[in-house]
């Protein structure tokens, strides 16, 4: 089972529209955004997401002119209730291990959070959590 | 008038003196330094040849390259070891120009600064405040050595620390302020966030150059400080400031034309251009020892004005410059080339992409920002190496041009082309109109 999930990041600059235009690209190529996150600094976003099809979002918008990477990240569930980060974030700070950026969204359906972590270094995140955090895979973001 | 017996004179007058200081110059140089001898025997051209002043047409024109390739003392006349001082040109890069003087240079240089300085007004009673750098570039000193000829009380202040300035404007109370004219008008915009009010301020005259400015500026400074403007005009490899200045008319800039024959040619076919017509400055050194310059195209756009000044001068005047020839661009007083950019990408790998400088004026002091067209290897999914990347591009860049540029990623093809050209440059600093 494959643990790490496939992000795109998209280089955003912060003009009018922009944003817009990533998610009509991705409309027209049928790709559904399953957790997303805007970072921005003064000048430009970083739109990171996660999508049912990754590879093809990747064309898509490279097509498109568009600057896009492909990275990789951890996911996984979270009981949606008052501490449920914190537990969660506790075992991550007991691996010493330091986390880049995170994200989050809230799975209506089956009412938990998905939470979407990028740590320095994936393979080494996964060594130290593997027993103690059940991470979600790829499939998990391709299910609709 | 410093030097009336020069300054007076009349236009045969002056024709005459530069005739005869024009032919030793060029036997002088023709002897002594080995570039120009070359130069004049590839166009089978001897000093002898040239019998009047039109005759100055037949010589090759000298450019910064020449400096370049005769880098250090190539150009020079005479030994270093019969130098009294060496500047360099304001470009900070390693390219930079080297000139030198000889005592003799460095007295006629003084005298020309205190007459820049008397054609405006100044005189032995003013305190002079010195705002220009003091070092490599020809501004501080050159303007220090002047004044203090012309018997003014001197403040080499040298730049930067604006609340020091403004301290010791409040303080010393100078009646003369030196400076560029951005920094003159942010010292302007302090002074009156301190509340200070025009009654107060002792200044009455500035001095200003080291970038070119326009009228509206001058309108600028006028009405936020209680003095005239003037502009000075000069460049380093022909001497610095002291080639040429505003008297109290403020109508062009006297060419001090004893020292130093200037010409306007058109500057893609090279021939001269008619009276009063815009075109490329060319100036001649007629009396320099250590470094005769013969026909340094300045690339600066101007025109010549022969006619006799309400001032009393036949010197010819230069409008100010209102371009350049070449695509060099001044920002906060430092030549900086489109190349050195490109130059300064191609040093980070991956970086090398379209860019586009823009230059605006924020609070009277130059911006300049680079915008940088956004490519996968400068582009990071994380923030932290995202700013490292920046931080690499803005560092490379001060270390080649020796200024600091804002950063800015743009997204690719974002950035406007020219008929198929790169518009490497935007200025917004409305400086001419």
């Amino acid at each position: 089972m494959d643990y790490k999930i496939t992000q795109i990041s998209v280089f955003i600059e912060n003009k009018k529209g922009r944003f817009y235009n990533v998610t009509k690209i991705l409309k027209e190529n049928n790709i559904n955004i399953r957790a997303l996150n805007l970072a921005d600094t003064n000048d430009f976003g970083i739109l990171r997401f996660c999508v049912d099809k990754p590879e093809a979002a990747y064309e898509a918008l490279k097509k498109e002119h568009f600057i896009v990477k492909k990275n990789e990240i951890l996911a996984t569930l979270m009981e949606d209730r008052p501490g449920g980060l914190m537990d969660l974030l506790k075992i991550v700070n007991e691996a010493d291990l330091n986390i880049e950026y995170v994200y989050t969204f809230v799975n209506a359906k089956d009412s938990h959070a998905v939470i979407l972590f990028k740590f320095e270094s994936i393979d080494e995140a996964y060594e130290k959590l593997k027993n103690k955090i059940h991470f979600l895979d790829q499939q998990y973001f391709m299910q609709n | 008038m410093f030097q009336p017996e020069f300054e007076l004179l009349n236009r045969d007058q002056i024709e005459q003196l530069q005739l005869e200081r024009l032919q030793k110059t060029i036997q002088y140089a023709y002897e002594n330094v080995r570039a120009y001898k070359e130069k004049l025997n590839s166009v089978k051209i001897k000093p002898q040849d040239i019998k009047s002043l039109d005759d100055i047409v037949k010589l090759p024109f000298t450019t910064k390259e020449d400096f370049r390739q005769n880098y250090p003392y190539g150009m020079f006349a005479l030994n270093v070891k019969s130098l009294a001082r060496i500047h360099a040109s304001s470009g900070t890069t390693g390219k930079s120009t080297i000139v030198g003087y000889t005592k003799k240079d460095l007295d006629t240089w003084s005298n020309l600064v205190a007459r820049l300085a008397a054609c405006a007004g100044v005189c032995s009673d003013d305190i002079v405040h010195i705002a220009f750098g003091y070092g490599l570039f020809t501004g501080g000193f050159g303007l220090h050595y002047g004044l203090e000829k012309l018997g003014a009380t001197v403040i080499p202040v040298s730049s930067g620390n604006t609340k020091r300035q403004i301290q010791l404007i409040m303080d010393l109370k100078p009646t003369v302020l030196v400076s560029t004219p951005s920094y003159a008008l942010h010292i302007a915009e302090s002074l009156k966030k301190e509340g200070v009010r025009q009654n107060d301020i002792s200044l009455r005259i500035g001095l200003f150059g080291a970038e070119p400015w326009s009228d509206q500026m001058r309108k600028k400074l006028q009405q936020s400080l209680p003095i005239k403007a003037y502009d000075n005009y000069g460049l380093s490899e022909v001497m610095g400031p002291g080639v040429s200045a505003e008297c109290i008319y403020q109508n062009g800039m006297h060419v001090f034309e004893d020292h130093f024959y200037a010409e306007i040619v058109d500057s893609k076919t090279l021939t001269p251009v008619k009276d009063g017509e815009y075109g490329e400055l060319v100036i001649t050194t007629l009396t320099k020892e250590a470094l005769p310059v013969i026909r340094y195209r300045t690339k600066d756009i101007t025109k010549l004005d022969k006619s006799k000044c309400a001032c009393g001068r036949h010197m010819a005047r230069i409008s100010k410059p209102i371009g350049r020839s070449d695509d060099m661009i001044i920002i906060r007083g430092v030549n900086v080339f489109p190349t050195q950019i490109e130059e300064a990408l191609f040093n980070i790998e991956g970086v090398m992409s379209a860019y586009q400088i823009v230059l605006e004026r924020e609070k009277a002091l130059d911006k300049a920002t680079l915008l940088v067209e956004v490519n996968e290897n400068i582009f990071f999914d994380e923030m932290k190496q995202q700013r490292l990347m920046l931080e690499k591009i803005k560092h490379e860049l001060k270390t080649i041009l020796g200024i600091e540029l804002e950063v800015k990623l743009v997204e690719p093809y974002s950035l406007e082309l020219s008929v198929g050209k790169a518009k490497r440059v935007i200025d917004k600093r409305n400086l001419y109109i």
